[in-house]
């Protein structure tokens, strides 16, 4: 499948000593990367050369709070203010579609863009962001890249790029009751490392993967980066094809038909040969949670803190104010986070409704719940999710990356532990000093109601 | 883009494995919309206390690393987040030379199109130089090779492409836009 998407955009072939040009189908762009690139751009006086092929958003650095994205209150931080405001100027100087803060499309960028049905399979996606390879849950190549390639593909809608290797990740049999997408890739990330995939697109299939829905399947994708992957890749099969026909931005009519004739020729032919490949038995997990500081540092809720004696897992247990040997459900937690481009799609706050449903939050412990666009908490919304989260005292913002990364205001307290749905437990990720415990959406509601790391399947029903 | 050809410096050693992005440039560091800057900030977390103070023990802090411009990290540099800002930080603080047994892809791109060297060596190489911080090293471009205090001569990967535009200091933009006729071309095929 990485092959077909490939060859079908090489606009220039590689040689041993050029890379490929490779033609980009979609590029999203956000307030965080791209400044400097349109800076470049001014400063040789060139143009956007397909603005029909490029949508900005506001997400990193924007405030959740209804009262400075709708109140009028200015933004907390000068500097993103500004951000903000020179994205909205590029935008109108370049001619680029945008959503901007008040825009009832806009949310992050690896949520709208497939809820738009912009994100289509066989396509081509870039965006200076690393957790671009969501997108690729629809069998299209999608990689995060810098600036400096921002400014290459807004000037020539290309960029020149050396064809990658293969990784199959083969996943068996059924997730066991109250295991989710998110356990399993951390799961895979664990057994892979973080640098696992370097210099790899990942492709995920068996009969696990086929089985799964469009948003856990961005799930799985979303964090191929977390193994240190190019890209992760699924193929296209009815499920993405139901999702995409809804969607206002896929094919319509005849354009519609075209596409699935051609969506049908993408997956990958039975028997074709991978550089590498790992079996990955789904029902044999358990729900995950990482307890160091990189997200292959990975336990299961119902085990242990394991011994490993080197300086840098060392440094990272001391930093997490963790020992070996601790029992993982007994950390105590202060910090809940539900949302971020990996959890923040309508399922995943569904999964953590659920779960919290009747209960309240236990006695110091703060929990945010960020849905990843506008679009999703007008659905949350409407089917009463907010109350469910309000009810048991957390919080309910606006859409945005929030707290997955501390750039935005929504912060974990130094030493603070924070279970998070996000996607990195880096050193002051969430805010300097944080402690992150990256997990499911239903563990995190579990442990959110118990102030402790909890198994969520003690709260769900047979 | 600066050319750059030779780099002669001594090391600084950061024997830590998977140095994120993160750890190089943290999130909040981020809402410049300027490339320069960054050096100041480079590590912050690392390098300084909550009171903003520098922390003595950090390798960047120590006397002997002012003025270093290589950085030899542990494996698997700079993975994580796709900010070039992490390369921009080092070359800001004074970096022109990164080594490591393993680059996360994105950096290893970003640092090349900034004309940050990237220098991959083998384990023996990479254990020598960990237990040698400050060591006098020469990283020559147009041949590829890093030599030791003792004249050992190391090769490391360098594609001719990637090697044109460090020693000729141009960026890759410049080649693409020359691609234009090849690129209304593709265009119109796939209309």
């Amino acid at each position: 499948m990485f092959e077909k998407v490939w060859d079908d955009h090489v606009v220039v072939p590689e040689t041993p000593e050029t890379p490929a040009v490779l033609f980009i189908d979609l590029h999203l762009t956000h307030e965080v990367t791209t400044p400097q690139a349109y800076t470049e751009l001014r400063k040789r006086g060139l143009k956007l050369r397909r603005p029909d092929l490029t949508l900005a958003t506001m997400d990193h650095s924007t405030p959740t709070r209804t009262e400075q994205v709708f109140g009028g209150v200015p933004i907390a931080v000068d500097s993103a203010a500004r951000q903000v405001q020179q994205l909205e100027e590029n935008a109108r100087e370049f001619g680029v579609e945008l959503f901007n803060l008040q825009d009832s499309r806009r949310g992050i960028v690896h949520i709208i863009g497939p809820e738009l049905g912009l994100t289509q399979p066989g396509k081509t996606i870039v965006c200076g962001d690393s957790h671009t390879s969501t997108h690729g849950a629809f069998g299209a190549l999608a990689f995060g890249i810098g600036t400096t390639e921002v400014g290459h593909v807004l000037a020539t809608q290309c960029l020149l790029q050396r064809k990658p290797k293969t990784f199959a990740i083969n996943v068996i049999n059924k997730l066991p009751r109250g295991v989710t997408a998110k356990d399993l890739i951390l799961a895979i990330i664990g057994k892979i490392g973080v640098s696992g995939g370097t210099g790899h697109v990942l492709e995920f299939r068996g009969d696990c993967i086929s089985a799964m829905s469009m948003d856990e399947r961005m799930t799985i994708c979303n964090m191929s980066i977390e193994a240190g992957a190019r890209a992760g890749m699924i193929a296209p099969d009815a499920t993405t094809i139901a999702y995409l026909q809804t969607a206002p931005r896929a094919p319509k009519g005849d354009a519609w038909a075209a596409a699935l004739e051609r969506w049908k020729q993408l997956p990958t032919e039975p028997g074709a040969r991978f550089d590498r490949s790992v079996e990955i038995d789904a029902a044999t997990l358990v729900p995950m949670v990482t307890y160091g500081t990189h997200p292959g540092m990975v336990a299961p809720v119902t085990g242990s803190v394991p011994a490993q004696g080197d300086a840098v897992f060392e440094k990272a247990l001391a930093y997490m104010g963790l020992a070996a040997g601790q029992i993982i459900s007994e950390v105590p937690v202060q910090n809940v986070f539900v949302g971020s481009c990996t959890n923040g799609r309508l399922s995943d706050l569904r999964n953590a409704a659920r779960v919290l449903r009747g209960h309240k939050l236990a006695a110091g412990v703060k929990m945010l719940v960020v849905p990843g666009s506008q679009s999703v908490k007008r659905a949350a919304e409407a089917e009463g999710l907010d109350r469910v989260f309000l009810d048991a005292g957390a919080e309910w913002r606006e859409s945005g990356c929030s707290m997955c990364l501390g750039m935005n205001g929504d912060l974990v307290p130094s030493g603070h532990y924070s279970i998070s749905t996000s996607n990195r437990n880096f050193e002051g990720r969430q805010g300097v000093g944080a402690r992150t415990l990256l997990a499911s959406p239903e563990t995190a509601a579990a442990s959110a109601i118990r102030g402790r790391v909890t198994d969520p399947r003690e709260f769900t029903p047979n | 883009m600066p050319a750059v050809k030779t780099i002669r410096s001594r090391t600084v050693v950061m024997p830590t494995s998977n140095i994120d992005t993160d750890q190089i440039i943290p999130a909040r560091f981020l809402t410049s919309t300027s490339r320069a800057g960054f050096g100041k900030n480079l590590f912050a977390d690392w390098r300084y206390d909550s009171a903003g103070n520098p922390r003595a023990d950090f390798a960047l802090n120590k006397p002997e690393a002012q003025g270093a411009q290589i950085l030899v990290a542990g494996r698997n540099i700079g993975c994580g987040s796709s900010r070039e800002h992490a390369a921009w930080a080092l070359q800001d603080f004074g970096f022109a030379a990164v080594i490591s047994t393993e680059f996360a892809d994105i950096f290893r791109t970003n640092s090349l199109k900034n004309g940050l060297v990237p220098v991959l060596v083998d384990e023996t190489t990479h254990g020598w130089l960990i237990s040698h911080p400050g060591a006098e090293l020469n990283i020559d471009v147009e041949s590829s090779t890093l030599t030791l205090p003792d004249g050992t001569r190391v090769n490391f990967p360098l594609e001719g492409f990637a090697r044109y535009c460090l020693l000729n200091g141009v960026d890759e933009l410049g080649y693409l836009l020359s691609q234009g006729n090849a690129i209304s071309t593709y265009e119109q095929r796939h209309r």
